[in-house]
């Protein structure tokens, strides 16, 4: 038995440690399906990003991973063990959507508590520090604005100096400039050498922060590569221009994903712009209003959820492959 | 003393992470040691600057105390004065109010505001929740008992043996244990916004009909045949039976039913628990 747990010991200093792992697993609520077979792992040192909207079962697979409940199917591992055992829980920290927390207690002492259920907590000062929490130590919870209470969670979140982080939603309700500032407080932390997990329905955050993105709709991955990689597997960008070209001849050049009309000429999705475009001036010597756009996250988002919505289930994987 | 307890919990936390062997974290016996007072510590500020907590709960054992205790409190009462009987029935009405809103309250708070599920996804063990808030409910039962005494030596007349006092206030501080069970079983079922107004439904009449208020001879029969289903008459028969002096096979009998009243409550409590466990949070 000692052996075993010795060579256990010895394999995980050889082998590179698998942060969080998600192997086939379902969960449902009563006759409700919140994820249905959904594998992914989180190595070290990485930030990754659940992306979907509300309902999609973000928050489903963060309460996995913390232990708070268990799947139908599958299996869930942090650091190759189960969730619910504390060895697991000392390794993880973990930022929720929550109501409320104690109002009467002071910035320091939420600190202070969550900091002595780890066994290697982090200096008060850099919490602090780190958190952006400079001159709040000693205000209630009660009496801080939005944006500080939800700095507060990210406190007792990275108090412990967890291996992995899970940040559920951290932005939500957040003007610009806080999440903003709460972007830097999330690299900053990253830059420490540990893993993230995010999740959040705001495209952009994913595209600021996340190393690798996983997009889940209605239970099911759907995507999974860079945010650069998940916008270039959409058409790359966007031509729109008036012309005198039909539909149909636009559409013949190579190059073109698909035509729109619009009231005020057409608008092309092509992944080769720069060819296309060259083509249509050859053929068109009248074309004007030329205006070209990159494909933002949040086209490239929509346009994954909508194929997801129209294709069958079996298609959407191999799109995940594709990917 | 905070300061210097987090710094050389740091040192200690420096020096160990140069050596950290892999596989499984785990904690020295201090460390726990140390979750379990600052848990009781946090909880126990958290009540104490919360005015709607605080207040009701020290000082309406001591109002309800003067007003009917201190006018009569030389007349004579089996076995004991007014103003001696009432501290044993007012100290049960305020121990029981500490347990029952104490938890119940604020188990079923912070279970919809999501905290509870902050602190399960912590690496907190379960226990020091639970044990945390008995402190808690403990160390403010303590301190409105002393008030009370206080006030029943300087002004009610109440005199007896110390062995009375000791046994007295034991037996108070031990009957948090059932009505905190029974706060659990509340928290746990009751939504939050429920809870306070179930709390109350069952404080008041339950301590009317126990004879906490006036003493359960003068109450009207039915009433007096009812009182023995309630835990609130066990602990206050309990109390009682410490002024006036011996313990009796009745008193046997109000431990069992005290303790069957704790284990009834818990069992409600676990199958609240249970059930929460497997919900969803918004």
């Amino acid at each position: 038995m000692k052996t075993r747990s010795k060579i256990e010991d010895y394999l995980q200093v050889l082998l590179p440690e698998v942060a969080a792992e998600f192997c086939g697993v379902s969960k449902c609520y009563g006759e409700t399906p919140a994820l249905n077979n959904v594998s992914f792992r989180l190595h070290p040192g990485e930030l990754v990003s659940l992306l979907g909207a509300n309902g999609a079962g973000k928050t489903t697979a963060v309460k996995l991973l913390l232990g708070l409940a268990a799947p139908n199917q599958g299996r869930v591992r942090i650091f190759g063990q189960s969730p619910h055992t504390a060895a697991a829980k000392m390794r993880i920290g973990a930022m929720l959507q929550v109501g409320k927390v104690p109002e009467t207690l002071k910035v320091r002492e939420h600190i202070e508590l969550f900091s002595c259920y780890y066994p290697r907590p982090l200096p008060l000062a850099t919490v602090i520090e780190t958190a952006g929490l400079q001159g709040l130590e000693n205000r209630l919870f009660g009496e801080l604005s939005g944006g500080q209470k939800q700095r507060v969670l990210f406190a007792l979140a990275i108090c412990g100096d967890p291996d992995l982080l899970f940040l559920d939603e951290p932005t939500v309700g957040l003007d610009v400039d806080s999440r903003r500032a709460f972007w830097r407080e999330i690299r900053a932390f990253v830059e420490r050498g540990r893993s993230v997990l995010l999740t959040t329905h705001y495209l952009e955050e994913s595209d600021a922060l996340a190393d690798r993105i996983l997009v889940l709709n209605r239970g099911t991955i759907v995507a999974e590569g860079t945010p650069k990689e998940i916008k270039s597997s959409v058409a790359g960008k966007t031509i729109r221009c008036t012309t005198a070209l039909s539909v149909h001849q636009v559409q013949a050049i190579a190059g073109v994903s698909s035509v729109r009309v619009q009231k005020d000429g057409v608008e092309i999705l092509t992944s080769r712009a720069e060819a296309v475009l060259r083509e249509l001036l050859a053929r068109d010597a009248s074309l004007a209003n030329v205006e070209i756009t990159g494909t933002g996250l949040e086209e490239a988002f929509l346009e994954i959820t909508r194929r997801d919505g129209r294709n069958s289930q079996r298609e959407a994987s191999m799109e995940k492959i594709a990917l | 003393m905070n300061n210097s307890a987090n710094t050389a919990n740091v040192n200690v936390a420096t020096l160990d992470s140069g050596t950290w062997a892999p596989g499984t974290p785990t904690r020295t016996v201090k460390q726990t040691l140390r979750i379990y007072f600052t848990e009781a510590k946090s909880e126990f500020l958290i009540r104490l600057r919360l005015p709607g907590y605080v207040i009701p709960t020290i000082l309406f054992p001591l109002i309800f105390y003067s007003l009917f205790g201190l006018t009569h409190s030389q007349a004579a009462l089996a076995r004991t004065t007014v103003g001696a009987y009432l501290l044993a029935t007012f100290g049960s009405f305020g121990v029981i109010a500490i347990s029952l809103f104490g938890f119940g309250v604020s188990v079923a708070v912070e279970r919809g505001q999501g905290w509870m599920m902050v602190k399960r996804a912590s690496p907190m063990p379960r226990f020091a929740y639970f044990a945390a808030k008995i402190a808690m409910a403990m160390l403010f039962s303590l301190v409105m008992l002393l008030l009370l005494f206080t006030l029943g030596i300087a002004a009610g007349h109440a005199r007896m043996p110390f062995t009375a006092w000791a046994g007295l206030s034991g037996t108070l501080l031990l009957g948090v244990l059932p009505f905190a069970a029974m706060g659990l079983a509340i928290g746990y079922l009751a939504g939050p916004n429920s809870a306070a107004p179930v709390c109350n439904l069952i404080y008041l009449p339950m301590s009317f009909a126990s004879g906490l208020w006036t003493p359960i001879e003068f109450l009207p029969k039915a009433v007096q045949h009812i009182a023995p289903f309630l835990p609130f008459y066990h602990l206050g028969q309990l109390a009682l039976d410490r002024i006036r002096g011996g313990f009796t096979t009745a008193d046997w009998v109000h431990i069992a039913a005290l303790t069957g009243f704790t284990i009834f409550f818990l069992a409600l409590a676990a199958i609240g628990y249970r059930r929460d466990e497997g919900k969803t949070y918004g």
